[in-house]
């Protein structure tokens, strides 16, 4: 990994991601996740609020006695704080927890990997005898916690704990990281950077950075802050599925090159007037980008965009592989400069937005 | 008027999603006595409030007025009637039924071929809903058409009885029964404002639930519903969703909500307080009210409380008395403290109220 005096931004993304993929926060168990963020971001932010959600609103530093003239824009930016991972429904007799998916899980994915439960709780998943991998369902699958009795089980967990994935981040080669949990905890760590660095020469603008709660069960948190707030636009900054690995689908969208803008994908259109000025902006001042359009999936945007009589809504992607696996991977040049892009935006006195 | 009687009556009510003005009415018999005020949107949901004497933010608890049933789309040459399923029907389950169709309730049954009829191989098949049709003995499309029109409801002719060791049978106990215990919801003590909310078409996704809501703008949100129930033989234990006499079930997470924490532990404290069993609803599919109320403005915290019931969205589910008891006294408890359960939503939001 370079060094911390070439990169001092990267090695603050790498440091963040550390820090944030090592709690667990499984989707409507966030609280982890939130109590963590909420200390990163205490020096830097003007205000810090929780919505009835869940949902950690943040305000950046202002510029004193400058923002609110008329030029200045309600700027909505948001990431999801939560992941996906598994639920217990039952305990059995001999102490093995059965589970239900948070999120889109597959049960293949999940044979033999280890989770952490939001209490601290290490457990195993194993399977029921089965013929063929295809036959590998949730029902077929427990998480063994080492208990050897179901009392010993129940003073352990609870029905209605949650667990996630619990590996480690791994650093591959010189910019590579691997993981479970960088969707989107990757987005978490590049507002929050992108926070610290605006203190120092804050925007002209309101911005909001939003940490959402629910984005894996279906984008529920951010439609509610999005209320709360009523920005004049908003950015998501999600992960997003990449097409450069072997025989992988098509898909226009590869580690290393850039951040991604979104045109598209199956939860919202981007505005085209945020894309443009996304574009424009990268353009502008160098910033490596890549336009993406992605044939599934969606993000916060999603339910943003048609909050009260709608949001303009645009998505800044960090380019993933092997999504909702443990081994999530990313490259923190993409993730640079997805700040810069948002720091580049951010310090623009007048924004306007072109045609939808 | 007792809990059987007050359950049996509201199943018996017609109200298929869009279609629930009778059970509205019925209802509105029962809980006027009890609230200072009420209100019907232009969707047909029903406001009733207690504020009086009450101070602090809103409650809102909930329970869906509407039932699956059937919708008479087409009237066939010779009278027979041609209908699609409102809400999540099984086909399977609808050859040979009895039922009743529209305002005027006309009997009819559901039309198949007999056993004589069939082949070995049909017989192992599901007729799909297209090849079914109502019967109500009309010679034609005239003497149909002066009975019913195209857009009439139809639902199972059952009548709830009462049967075995204090269980319940009826055709829409999901969720008159929910409605039974809003009726009794609202004579309860609170220290906070309350308002009651008797949805429509849920059964077609959360519709009425969302707008109620958005109008209610309440702090925090109970909903009250019939859940499934798998005790039955073959079921292991980790499949079955609950069990018939085990309790009113809490929610977890279905496919729709995931309900506030402090809300499931404050209604696990108030069935523990209240002396009465509870379970966990153990699956984490389907969707209720809660699913569109939570999203609702700047969101609002939920729970869901249900009542076990077998065989929903069929001819007859079956419930237990003991069940609705003990939901009915763990709602009380909930009431009757719900001011801590706000104090505690506040403090883990770092909020002072």
């Amino acid at each position: 990994m370079t060094t911390a005096t070439e990169h001092p931004r990267r090695e603050a993304l790498v440091q963040l991601i550390r820090e944030l993929t090592a709690v667990p926060g499984p989707s409507g168990h966030e609280q982890s996740v939130r109590a963590r963020l909420q200390e990163l971001v205490a020096p830097y932010a003007d205000e810090v609020r929780v919505d009835p959600l869940g949902n950690l609103i943040v305000t950046g530093r202002s510029r004193k006695g400058e923002g609110g003239g008329p030029q200045s824009r309600r700027i909505m930016l948001a990431a999801h704080m939560d992941e996906i991972g598994v639920i217990a429904i039952h305990i059995d007799d001999d102490g093995f927890v059965r589970i239900r998916p948070i999120g889109g899980v597959s049960p293949t994915m999940l044979l033999a990997q280890r989770v952490r439960f939001t209490n601290g709780t290490v457990g195993v998943v194993g399977s029921e005898p089965v013929e063929k991998p295809g036959d590998l369902t949730f029902e077929k699958l427990f998480v063994d916690i080492g208990a050897a009795s179901k009392e010993e089980a129940q003073a352990r967990i609870r029905i209605g704990d949650a667990a996630s994935l619990c590996h480690r981040v791994e650093e591959a080669g010189s910019h590579r990281l691997i993981g479970k949990g960088l969707d989107d905890r990757s987005g978490c760590a590049v507002l929050v950077q992108t926070l610290r660095e605006l203190a120092d020469n804050p925007s002209p603008h309101a911005v909001y950075f939003v940490f959402t709660v629910q984005e894996e069960v279906g984008l529920r948190g951010a439609g509610p802050a999005a209320y709360g707030i009523e920005p004049d636009f908003a950015l998501a900054v999600d992960v997003t599925a990449t097409g450069d690995y072997p025989k992988a689908k098509t898909l226009d969208v590869g580690l290393g090159k850039g951040v991604a803008i979104k045109v598209q994908d199956r939860s919202v259109i981007a505005h085209r007037g945020v894309r443009e000025l996304l574009v424009e902006t990268a353009e502008a001042a160098g910033i490596p980008y890549q336009l993406e359009i992605l044939p599934f999936g969606g993000t916060d945007a999603g339910a943003i965009h048609l909050t009260r009589a709608g949001v303009p809504s645009g998505v800044v992607s960090l380019p993933t592989r092997y999504l909702h696996t443990p081994g999530e991977m990313v490259d923190v040049r993409d993730l640079d400069a997805a700040v810069s892009l948002l720091l580049e935006v951010l310090r623009q006195d007048v924004i306007e937005l072109g045609e939808p | 008027m007792t809990d059987r009687e007050l359950i049996m009556q509201l199943s018996d009510a017609m109200g298929v999603s869009g279609e629930e003005g009778p059970v509205r009415d019925l209802i509105w018999s029962y809980v006027r006595a009890s609230v200072d005020e009420a209100f019907t949107d232009t969707m047909g949901n029903l406001y009733v409030s207690r504020r009086e004497g009450r101070k602090g933010p809103v409650l809102m608890v909930s329970a869906h007025m509407d039932e699956v049933g059937l919708m008479i789309h087409h009237i066939e040459s010779d009278g027979l009637l041609r209908f699609s399923a409102v809400g999540g029907l099984d086909p399977r389950i609808l050859p040979g039924r009895a039922v009743v169709v529209g305002p005027k309730q006309i009997p009819g049954v559901i039309g198949a071929p007999p056993i004589h009829l069939s082949s070995p191989g049909e017989r192992k098949k599901a007729l799909p809903m297209d090849d079914l049709y109502i019967d109500i003995g009309a010679d034609d499309r005239a003497e149909a058409e002066k009975l019913v029109k195209p857009g009439d409801r139809a639902v199972f002719a059952t009548k709830s009885e009462p049967f075995g060791d204090g269980l319940l049978k009826g055709k829409a106990l999901d969720n008159r029964v929910g409605c039974a215990l809003l009726v009794r919801t609202m004579a309860m003590d609170c220290p906070f404002p309350v308002t009651g909310v008797f949805t429509v078409q849920e059964e077609i996704g959360l519709r009425g639930a969302r707008v109620a809501a958005y109008r209610v703008e309440p702090a925090m949100a109970l909903i009250l519903e019939g859940t499934t129930c798998a005790d039955t033989p073959g079921t292991e234990d980790h499949e079955q969703s609950t069990r018939l006499g085990d309790g009113p079930a809490i929610t977890f997470m279905d496919g729709s909500v995931i309900p506030n924490r402090v809300m499931v532990e404050a209604l696990i404290e108030a069935a523990e307080r209240a002396g009465v069993p509870w379970q966990w609803k153990r699956t984490t599919f389907g969707g209720t009210d809660g699913g569109a109320v939570h999203k609702v403005r700047e969101g609002v915290p939920t729970a869901v409380l249900s009542v076990p019931c077998r065989y929903i969205h069929g001819p007859a589910a079956v419930m237990s008395l003991s069940d609705f008891d003990a939901a009915r006294r763990t709602v009380a408890e909930f009431l009757a403290h719900v001011d801590g359960v706000w104090a505690r939503i506040m403090e883990e939001r770092g909020m002072h109220p």
